[in-house]
């Protein structure tokens, strides 16, 4: 099963490769992992889209928590949450392609921010499901690049991760 | 007043009331050696090779509980201190390893004598840090101490780069120590400790298996006093040895790979097992599946929530610290005056019984020939079990935790999670400088204990009586018996030719040699080093059967109850 996995972290060097470490040497996987300070910038929040069995997922929160610079973890996935992923994607826009392409990015609500005789970045968030959705709409033949942040994500409501 | 990086390092470390520093010198520790040497509060250990620095300062906290400290100049330094870091971690033991580093502003430059001692030791630390402002060394000294000793144990590694032990700062050692990220759990969950006694109340085959953590938390007292309370049968890991008395009729030795019949089948045929600091090794329980096969219920008490259901699923999970969680629980027995159920126990004894009555320790002698049980049996004899008694890693390790039964916690030390060949003769030595005026025996093999050979050196220096019980059988023992019984007999590259004679070797160290080579000799050879070489090292090198192979035995992949018994063969 997929999980959203969140943490706090004290933002010094190396904390980030404490934990991808900790990852690669137990043999979890890591699809996607974001990470930037809040607003506390003695803080780092960082996301981490992984999969396994129940208890894969239990060991990987117990080891997470055991990490010394390790503040919180909360797996998100496992209440009321919200995704996002921000992509980058540039495609070739030539001939018709070039409306047909722009009229995919509007049914996505994307948005195009950049311009050429040839080509379109379009600027796309959602679910990372959503990013999947639109790669696989469009035709690979026009895709000249991809960019894609990793998800990030948030608790509804009262759930809140904090110090 | 301002000091030097270097001075502050110094001081810390007697804030924390270290006595012995294991270490080697090189550039970018000068500094530090330079404050050492003004000092004479620490004493620092010359070894002769890092890996022994950090064996020892192991062996030195195995056998205290107090913190091992050792100190490595970078690069080589800190590459050669790595078998020992890894080797405490899998053990959770309390090191703290200060490593010099290149100046910062060489780091990262492939500078001279510079690696990545943050990154190669990550995975193996318990915590590290690089200390980049001379400002920081004292709270960060102060941190190490405290990570390394609380919680479930482990080592932290300091790396300090040369410029910052020359910089200057005013010198106050913090008194606490307070971090958001890092606070073990203590007190376990009180409604967990309830539903645990009525567990262990209404059990009919209950069973208890601890592990090192009561080691670590010196709680061999309220284990003994909770045993004894209940009447159960009780087993001890390799790591657990000695944490219950070894010669009480309610222990039935250690469970596992080499453990009892008794041990093994009461740990399979439990209805309620009780684990007390003990991680469900692959080495104890065999095949998980196997294990998991019959329906029990698991009450398991640790610090380390991650020890919990990692292996086998836990019915009772108890995080905490092993002596707060048993007296808790003795509490609530005698509050409740609760006795467990009377007849059910009786049964349950009644069967272990016939289990012990197998007798799976009794081996054969051979006409002229040393069994090297019998080395371990005499060598309980003469030092009346009351040895301190360091292993290295193959056959004569698990004869050692087989035969000499120990009643007393910290008197034996050994690498079980990682293994190391090697360990026996520095353990021997931090061991020794720990408890002055103890018996103290390295029980090794010829292969083992030429890979810290060298310490024999530092050893003299430092006039360390200890005694080597060579069990040598000219043959990588433990994996000749794997060839033997699962590879055709095929002994590939597990003969060693050209064995140096031990008892020369241990003269030209400007030690006491002894060869054995006849049975009837054993006891006087013993007593020679114990009693007559009292205060020298001496290397008793005994030539014992070539072909004695450890039982009982669990294969890799079988179940407990699977065992090969001596008889079998
Ligand atoms: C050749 C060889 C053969 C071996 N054969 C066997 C064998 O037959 N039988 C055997 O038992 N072992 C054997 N071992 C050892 C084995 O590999 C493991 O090292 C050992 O079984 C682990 O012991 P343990 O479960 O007691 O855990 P340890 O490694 O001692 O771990 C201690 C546990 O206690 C917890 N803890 C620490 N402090 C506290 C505290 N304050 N409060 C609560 N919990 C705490 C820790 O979190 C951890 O989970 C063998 C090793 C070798 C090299
Ligand atoms: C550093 C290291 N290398 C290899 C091994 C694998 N190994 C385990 S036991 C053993 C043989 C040890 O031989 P010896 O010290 O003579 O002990 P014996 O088994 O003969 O009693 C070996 C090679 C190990 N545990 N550690
Ligand atoms: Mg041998």
């Amino acid at each position: 099963m997929r999980h959203i996995i969140s943490i706090l972290l004290e933002n010094e060097a190396g904390a980030l490769s404490r934990v991808a470490g900790l990852f690669s040497a137990r043999g979890y996987n890591i699809e996607t992992l974001t990470v930037a300070p809040t607003e506390d910038l003695s803080l780092s929040r960082l996301t981490i889209v992984t999969s396994g069995t129940d208890e894969v997922i239990e060991q990987i929160t117990k080891q997470l928590n055991k990490l010394v610079d390790v503040i919180k973890v909360v797996d998100l996935s496992e209440a009321a949450h919200i995704e996002r992923e921000l992509m980058l994607i540039k495609v070739r826009a030539t001939g018709k392609d070039r409306e047909e392409v722009k009229r995919l990015a509007d049914i996505f609500r994307g948005r195009i921010i950049d311009v050429t005789e040839s080509t379109y970045v379009i600027e796309l968030t959602g679910s990372g499901s959503k990013l999947d959705s639109f790669i696989q709409a469009i035709d690979t033949g026009l895709i000249l690049e991809t960019v894609r942040t990793g998800v990030s994500g948030i608790g509804r409501g009262d759930r809140i991760l904090k110090v | 007043m301002t000091m030097t990086g270097a001075e502050i390092v110094i001081r810390c470390l007697q804030e924390e009331k270290v006595e012995y520093v294991f270490g080697y010198p090189g550039g970018s520790v000068l500094h530090i050696y330079d404050e050492l040497f003004k000092q004479d509060k620490i004493k620092h250990i010359l070894v002769r090779h890092e890996q022994a620095a950090v064996h020892a300062a192991d062996g030195l906290a195995r056998s205290t509980g107090k913190v091992g400290v050792a100190m490595v100049t970078s690069g080589p330094g800190a590459t050669n201190a790595v078998t020992g870091i890894a080797t405490a971690y899998m053990d959770s033991i309390p090191l703290v390893v200060i490593s010099g580093q290149v100046p910062t502003a060489y780091i990262g430059q492939d500078a001279f004598q510079e690696c990545d001692t943050v990154g190669i030791t990550r995975p193996c630390v318990k915590h590290n840090f690089l200390i980049k402002d001379v400002h920081d060394i004292a709270a960060t000294i102060k941190k190490a101490f405290y990570i390394a000793s609380t919680g479930r144990p482990g080592p932290v590694v300091v790396d300090i780069p040369k410029d910052i032990t020359a910089a200057r700062c005013a010198f106050e050692y913090p008194k606490t120590i307070q971090m958001r990220s890092y606070n073990p759990v203590i007190k376990g969950h009180l409604g967990q400790i309830r539903k645990a006694v009525q567990l262990l109340l209404d059990a009919k085959r209950p069973m208890i298996y601890t592990g090192g953590g009561v080691i670590l938390s010196d709680a061999a007292e309220q284990l003994t006093k909770l045993t004894r309370r209940l009447g159960f049968p009780i087993c001890n890991t390799l790591m657990g040895l000695g944490a219950y008395p070894g010669n009480d009729a309610q222990y039935l030795g250690m469970p596992g790979m080499h453990g009892t019949v008794e041990a093994n089948l009461a740990m399979q045929h439990s209805d309620v097992l009780l684990a007390i600091g003990a991680r469900f090794d692959d080495r104890v329980i065999g095949n998980p599946d196997h294990f998991s096969s019959l329906p029990r219920k698991i009450i398991h008490i640790d610090i380390d929530p991650s020890s919990i259901s990692k292996r086998v699923r836990v019915d009772v999970p108890i995080v905490g610290n092993v002596p707060d969680v048993l007296d808790e629980m003795l509490k609530l027995l005698d509050a409740e005056q609760a006795k467990p159920n009377a007849a059910a126990l009786a049964e349950w004894w009644k069967e272990i019984e016939g289990w012990r009555a197998k007798q799976c320790m009794k081996y054969k002698h051979k006409k002229n020939l040393i069994m090297p049980q019998y080395v371990i049996e005499k060598l309980y004899e003469v030092t009346g079990g009351n040895a301190i008694v360091t292993s290295d890693v193959g056959q004569h390790q698990m004869w050692a935790a087989q035969y000499y039964k120990f009643d007393k916690p910290r008197r034996w030390l050994n690498s079980g999670g990682l293994g190391t060949m090697g360990v026996g003769l520095p353990y021997a030595m931090g061991a020794a400088f720990a408890n002055p005026g103890k018996q103290i025996a390295c029980v090794t093999g010829e292969a083992s204990i030429q890979m810290c050979i060298q310490e024999l050196s530092t050893a003299k220096q430092f006039r360390l009586p200890i005694k080597i019980v060579n069990l040598n059988n000219r043959y990588l023992g433990m994996v000749r018996q794997w060839q033997e019984m699962f590879y055709g007999s095929r002994y590939s590259e597990s003969y060693m030719d050209s064995l140096p004679d031990f008892v020369k070797l241990a003269e030209a160290y400007g030690h006491v040699g002894i060869r054995v080579e006849r049975p009837e000799d054993v006891e006087a050879a013993l007593k020679k080093a114990f009693v007559e070489h009292k205060d020298d090292l001496v290397f008793i090198d005994f030539l014992t059967d070539q072909k004695a192979n450890v039982f009982p035995m669990v294969a890799a992949g079988k179940g407990l109850s699977e065992m090969i018994l001596a008889e079998d063969l």
